[in-house]
């Protein structure tokens, strides 16, 4: 039987308030032990305060040949940048 | 470097080329990364899962000659720094492992490799280290020509190997320092002790310069791999580089660089120095440095030695889960 651990990824929220960001992957058995390799893998140095491990074959990943119709539905649609009102300077700050 | 005499497959003469490698040769010159599931050519998948891999193998195994020296550090916090920085160093190594499977390759697969001899990992590495001074030498010299190469490597066209990098890169220059910090301390304790500093860059001062690699500038792979982004710099380059910023350390500790013909090149804004012996690299390469057998034995031997708990862990995680399914 191959006895090759499983491949799981990893997410870390840093001590800022920010998101969990994902930081790499690693091998391990199950995903208390997961969590505990990922501890010693990406936190030696503060890095984190909160670890999400998931399996990688768990996730779901848009395919890259579909940039074009998942992405570019958005280039035309600028009025959703703040920058495409014109507000006179007389207004202050807004 | 840790990565040396990467053979590098593909073409790099757009005539040459289908329409798809074109487009993918385009895409790395606008500096786009390329990510796992994209489009690539065989080539540099292949290219890349040897590098990456042989990357990663040089993290693993040089963890053995500065593990040599744990267990008999000169004071408790030389041994926690040294258990740290040899941490940092399996880190390293998994990084890129992971990297690498991203192409395809299982981590299984590549260790199967290194340990049957089919994949190297750095000549460097095959040195023995036979005193505490090797530690600072190690750090100082070996991480240095580490970082040298590692440095430009965020750069590189792979999306998850520059994503490596980056992290490594960070972690890469306490190693350098804290060797750095024992060359000091030696070389301003008794005389032995500078000696011994002195006796520690003489053995390392050649086998790191060989860590770039022989010249590669008409080298027909260097070239390929040049095109693609793997590889940034010249070997030439990056030892030149090297020397120059080394010369001045070794200076400052008032060591002597073992190199008669070493001398400031004004003309060309660096130093002229002699080359290491390349049939010794070669050697080296072939297997037959000093420690290739310990070296390569002392992983074959985790690795069999740590089966039954791998099956272990796998077996109570299966049972575990097998479990949590029923009682739902
Ligand atoms: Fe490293
Ligand atoms: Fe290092």
């Amino acid at each position: 039987m191959s006895s090759e651990w499983p491949l799981w990824e990893i997410f870390i929220r840093g001590q800022h308030g920010l998101n969990h960001r994902h930081v790499g992957s690693l091998h391990a058995p199950d995903a208390e032990m997961a969590i505990r390799n990922a501890r010693d893998v990406y936190t030696r140095r503060n890095e984190g305060v909160s670890i999400w491990v998931v399996r990688s074959n768990d996730i779901t990943a848009s395919s890259p040949s579909d940039k074009g119709p998942l992405y570019e539905p958005s280039n035309s649609k600028v009025y959703r940048h703040p920058t495409f009102y014109d507000i006179p300077d007389e207004v202050g700050h807004m | 470097m840790y990565a040396q005499l990467v053979k590098s497959e593909g073409t790099a003469n757009r005539d040459e080329m289908t329409p798809e490698e074109v487009a993918f040769q385009d895409r790395i010159d606008r500096n786009e990364k390329i990510e796992p599931k994209e489009w690539m050519p065989d080539g540099y998948r292949k290219t890349l899962i040897r590098q990456i891999g042989q990357h990663a193998h040089s993290e693993i195994v040089g963890q053995l000659p500065e593990g040599n020296w744990i267990t008999r550090a000169p004071t408790l916090e030389r041994k926690a720094i040294l258990l740290a920085k040899v941490q940092d160093e399996a880190g390293h190594g998994l990084y890129l492992y992971s990297a690498a499977e991203t192409l395809g390759v299982s981590r299984d697969e590549l260790l199967e490799a290194l340990h049957a001899g089919k994949m190297k990992y750095s000549s460097i590495f095959n040195y023995p280290t036979l005193t505490w001074a090797d530690m600072g030498a190690v750090g100082w010299l070996v991480d240095g020509a580490a970082i040298m190469n590692q440095v430009p490597l965020q750069r590189t066209s792979y999306g998850p190997y520059s994503r490596a990098m980056i992290r490594i890169c960070k972690e890469e220059s306490f190693h350098q320092r804290q060797g750095y910090d024992i060359m000091m301390k030696m070389c301003a304790g008794t005389p032995e002790q500078k000696a011994m500093a002195q006796d520690a860059l003489n053995r390392f001062w050649y086998p790191a310069l060989m860590m770039f690699g022989p010249s590669d500038k008409d080298s027909v792979h260097s070239a390929q791999s040049m095109a693609w982004r793997i590889k940034m710099n010249t070997n030439d380059e990056l030892r030149q580089k090297f020397v120059d910023q080394t010369v001045p350390q070794a200076k400052f500790l008032g060591l002597t660089v073992p190199d008669p013909d070493l001398q400031w090149n004004e003309e060309k804004g660096g130093h002229d120095f002699s080359e290491p012996d390349w049939s010794e690299f070669y050697a080296v390469l072939a297997g037959n440095g000093p420690c290739n057998a310990e070296r390569l034995g002392a992983r074959v031997k985790a690795w069999d030695d740590g089966a039954w708990f791998r099956e272990g862990l796998m077996a109570h995680a299966a049972k575990h889960s097998g479990g949590r399914v029923a009682a739902e």
